[in-house]
């Protein structure tokens, strides 16, 4: 089984976000970039395959120089080869199309990709990719078996987990679940040097036209300050809640 | 040239969501001169969208799609989108409406905006504001194409009551079986509970708790409220309540109108998971918590002994305003 896995570059989650240039781009000054936890957990699931299936695992990124370091993160943790398309990600659309050229070259059988990254959040790249090679696509999975070209994945629902029957090849939406977060893997020194000599191959994006584009950024309006109620005096709240809150 | 929305149902009922997203799109059609169009797949009684501004119903009945499918639903939806000749289709930001759109958006070859929050800043340019960053930042996007999808965050518009005498029209697209590939096996739901997505409060519970055992203070609260329980994310990894409950940057994202966080500090990535709610409450032993600076009401004080009271409080409210 051939496992083409996504990975986006982003701040770290403990990042502050700040924006520079007038509020028209991410101030990437002093943050700490890591792989999309989304995108992790579906890593370490391929690598899970890999170790009992024998699958290879490629991991793919769309991005400029910078993403490399995340990529060699991922050859450390196990996977196999890397490809990133140079290319600025422009939109969700443009970078599915780009995975989508990836996909057809190197034709994979499962193609695992994080449910939203990060930082757009735009959570489309999974579907449009599927939409785009004609795979079949499964969102919000929470756990994947493959066997042969048979595949069982549960996807989250409103309320509950629904489990899914599907065939190779696929594309996942993956998030938090298809490992548990005690099974992530933390790159070793061997896994490290054996990632500098593992293959990143760069590609030239294809031509490709994004449908949106971020004109400009904000942040939250600043909150004003909380109202502290006594323990002693609840009613208080509870009257708050409903004449001046009005949620109650 | 109707907009399109697709009004998300589960057992035959509209979702509120459904008439949140009508009221957005007949503001919309009124700023554009058009009208709004609602697709319903297997809802026998869709008049209630009329109330919501919505002026045509086409209604799908087919036993084919009683159970959700993603790619037979994106193509019912991208039919109707051609045959309206809609240049916007919009979605609610539900689980599954967000597992249809990118399918839509490839397929009638439109720019898509998610996680949307207001009303269109401008129509020419199209540019909408949309949460990014996980709710630590907004986005103004431009959607440079001819059609556009978005799917509007919940509670981010609100109902508007807007009667309009709506048309219904039966509607048959033409389904093959290649959208039925992906089969759903089995399901487990827990019913009878309000789920955190529908909630419009959520109780949710941190390691001040000290144990999954005194879980049962946090859910009479809930229950007294009509409300759904959570948790922040230590807790769920822990094991004391599932993976489900986790709320969150990595968990699920809670958009309610009123979010009561006990004996949660408030780390940025659970405080991201969470502003897109109306207004917080926080009920912690330390007063300098982070989640004192970003709540609208706070206690200090323990829990234990806070919980049992405020359940008290709140049935007598109840009691008294039922």
């Amino acid at each position: 089984m051939k496992i083409l896995v996504c990975i986006s570059h982003v701040p770290d989650t403990t990042a502050k976000i700040n924006f520079t240039n007038n509020y028209s781009a991410f101030d990437t000054n002093g943050v700490q970039f890591v792989i999309n936890p989304n995108d992790e957990f579906g890593l370490t699931r391929a690598i899970w395959f890999k170790e009992q299936a024998g699958a290879t695992v490629t991991v793919v990124n769309v991005g400029g120089p910078d993403a490399e370091a995340t990529l060699r993160k991922a050859l450390a943790i196990g996977a196999d080869e890397a490809i990133r398309v140079n290319a600025a990600p422009a939109d969700g659309f443009f970078v599915a199309k780009q995975l989508a050229e990836v996909v057809k070259n190197g034709g994979y059988d499962l193609v695992i990709a994080g449910k939203e990254s990060l930082d757009y959040n735009g959570g489309m790249v999974p579907g449009m990719l599927a939409a785009l090679t004609g795979a079949d696509f499964v969102n919000g999975c929470i756990k994947l078996d493959v066997n042969g070209s048979d595949v069982t994945a549960t996807r989250e629902i409103d309320g509950g987990k629904e489990t899914l029957s599907a065939k190779l090849p696929l594309v996942i939406g993956g998030q938090k679940g298809l490992v548990e977060e005690k099974d992530l893997r933390i790159p070793n020194m061997r896994g490290i040097m054996a990632a500098r000599t593992k293959a990143l191959t760069i590609v030239e994006p294809i031509g490709a036209e994004a449908t949106t584009k971020a004109v400009k950024f904000e942040k939250p309006a600043p909150k004003s300050a909380v109202k502290l109620i006594s323990p002693d005096n609840l009613d208080e709240l509870v009257n708050l809640l409903h004449t001046e809150a009005k949620v109650i | 040239m109707s907009i399109l929305i697709y009004a998300e149902s589960a057992e035959g009922k509209f979702k509120k969501t459904a008439f949140e997203l009508a009221s957005y799109a007949k503001n919309i059609a009124g700023q554009t001169g058009t009208t709004v169009t609602a697709l319903a797949i297997n809802v026998a009684d869709a008049s209630v969208l009329a109330a919501y501004g919505v002026d045509k119903v086409l209604k799908v009945t087919n036993d084919k799609l009683k159970a959700f499918n993603a790619k037979a639903f994106a193509d019912v939806i991208k039919q109707a989108a051609a045959k309206e000749g809609s240049k916007f289709v919009l979605f609610s930001s539900n689980t599954d409406s967000l597992y249809i759109t990118p399918l839509v958006a490839v397929g009638l070859e439109a720019g898509y905006a998610s996680n949307v929050v207001a009303l269109p800043e401008s129509l020419e340019p199209f540019q909408v504001k949309r949460t990014a960053f996980s709710n630590k930042a907004f986005n103004i996007t431009e959607i440079t194409t001819d059609v556009k999808v978005l799917s509007i965050g919940k509670n981010s518009f609100g109902l508007k009551e807007n009667a309009a005498s709506a048309t219904e029209e039966d509607f048959t697209p033409s389904l093959n079986d290649g959208d039925f590939t992906v089969k759903v096996a089995s399901s487990e739901k827990v019913s009878g509970q309000v789920t955190i997505a529908d909630a419009e409060i959520v109780v949710s519970g941190g390691r001040g708790l000290k144990g999954p055992e005194n879980w049962g203070l946090l859910e009479d609260l809930a229950s007294a409220l009509g409300a759904a329980t959570a948790c922040s994310k230590p807790v769920s990894d822990l094991g004391w309540r599932p993976h489900s409950e986790h709320v969150g940057q990595t968990g699920k994202p809670v958009a309610a109108n009123l979010y009561v966080a006990v004996g949660i500090s408030g780390a940025i990535q659970h405080i991201a998971g969470i502003n897109s709610s109306k207004v917080k409450v926080v009920i912690n032993a330390d007063p300098e918590a982070p989640f004192f600076k970003v709540a609208d009401y706070g206690v200090v004080g323990d829990a234990f002994d806070i919980l049992p009271k405020l359940t008290e409080k709140i049935k007598a409210f109840k009691a008294q305003n039922s």
